[in-house]
């Protein structure tokens, strides 16, 4: 598999207090460990369990993925605008991996 | 396995499942050992104990037909002023029709302005989806809609 992408919508600029929405998507298989390859082998499980959200170090909103979570997962959440800043996300692998991302918000 | 395998087997999957051959049957088809509505309240059991779910405050936004079980839209939004003493803490999503009943859980801080959150499930077939809110101050909503599911959406 190749090394997951994330990639993140985040406008660039919001009013203090307006709420803006957050759109996250990484390419990941998202093997649910129940799929059988060719040989009849059990393909064992390997998804991305957890992504968090965090605005200038403060966690915001976090998500924990189950095998039910489709390939190349996406997450949408909202966040009040109050200051300007950075959001940092973070993507956990079932192997030990992480997959970060930042965008930068302006705020007036 | 295409679908017409998944078919064809059917009769033979369920003798094996009523012989109670549960290893047997994971071998042939997968899809077999499915959750319930019993997985589902073990899992809110586990969660919250016996504490009583409240109704209301959740929209629980998800198609009434999806033709493609392996991306089904689902976007859950709970009524709260999402203010430091009064917010959403955590929602939970299960699916009683899938393999294993959790489908995701989400943690809410007052920062979120709003408690709304959309991703994409995976359904293997017909099912309900039950959605859990717990809020700042312990109280807790529940709701559930049912998907009807064309082609499932395991990947067998």
């Amino acid at each position: 598999m190749s090394t997951p992408k994330p990639r993140v919508r985040v406008p660039a600029q919001a009013k203090k207090g307006e709420l803006i929405e957050v759109k996250t998507l990484i390419s990941h298989e998202m093997e649910t460990g129940m799929r059988k390859d060719s040989a009849g082998k059990t393909i064992p499980r390997q998804i991305i369990n957890k992504f968090a959200a965090a605005f200038n170090g403060k966690m915001v909103f976090e998500a924990d993925w189950h095998t039910s979570i489709s390939a190349n997962p996406y997450q949408a959440f909202f966040y009040k605008a109050q200051e300007t800043g950075e959001f940092s996300f973070v993507w956990k692998d079932d192997n030990g991996s992480e997959y970060k991302a930042t965008a930068k918000l302006a705020v007036s | 396995m295409n679908m017409q395998t998944l078919i064809r087997n059917g009769s033979r999957r369920d003798v094996l499942a009523i012989g109670g051959l549960a290893a047997l049957v994971a071998v042939l088809a997968p899809r077999m050992a499915l959750a319930d509505e019993k997985a589902v309240q073990a899992e809110i059991n586990k969660l919250y104990g016996d504490k009583k779910l409240g109704e209301g405050r959740i929209k629980l936004d998800v198609p009434q037909i999806a033709e493609n079980g392996l991306v089904v839209p689902i976007n859950v939004e709970i009524e709260s002023p999402m203010s430091a003493d009064d917010y959403v803490k955590s929602v939970h999503v299960f699916a009683d029709g899938n393999p294993l009943p959790n489908v995701v859980s989400y943690r809410f801080t007052p920062e979120c302005g709003k408690a709304a959150a959309a991703t994409r499930m995976r359904l293997a077939q017909t099912q309900n989806i039950v959605c859990v809110a717990e809020m700042s101050n312990g109280a807790l909503f529940s709701t559930k809609a049912e998907v009807k599911v064309t082609i499932g959406g395991c990947g067998g």
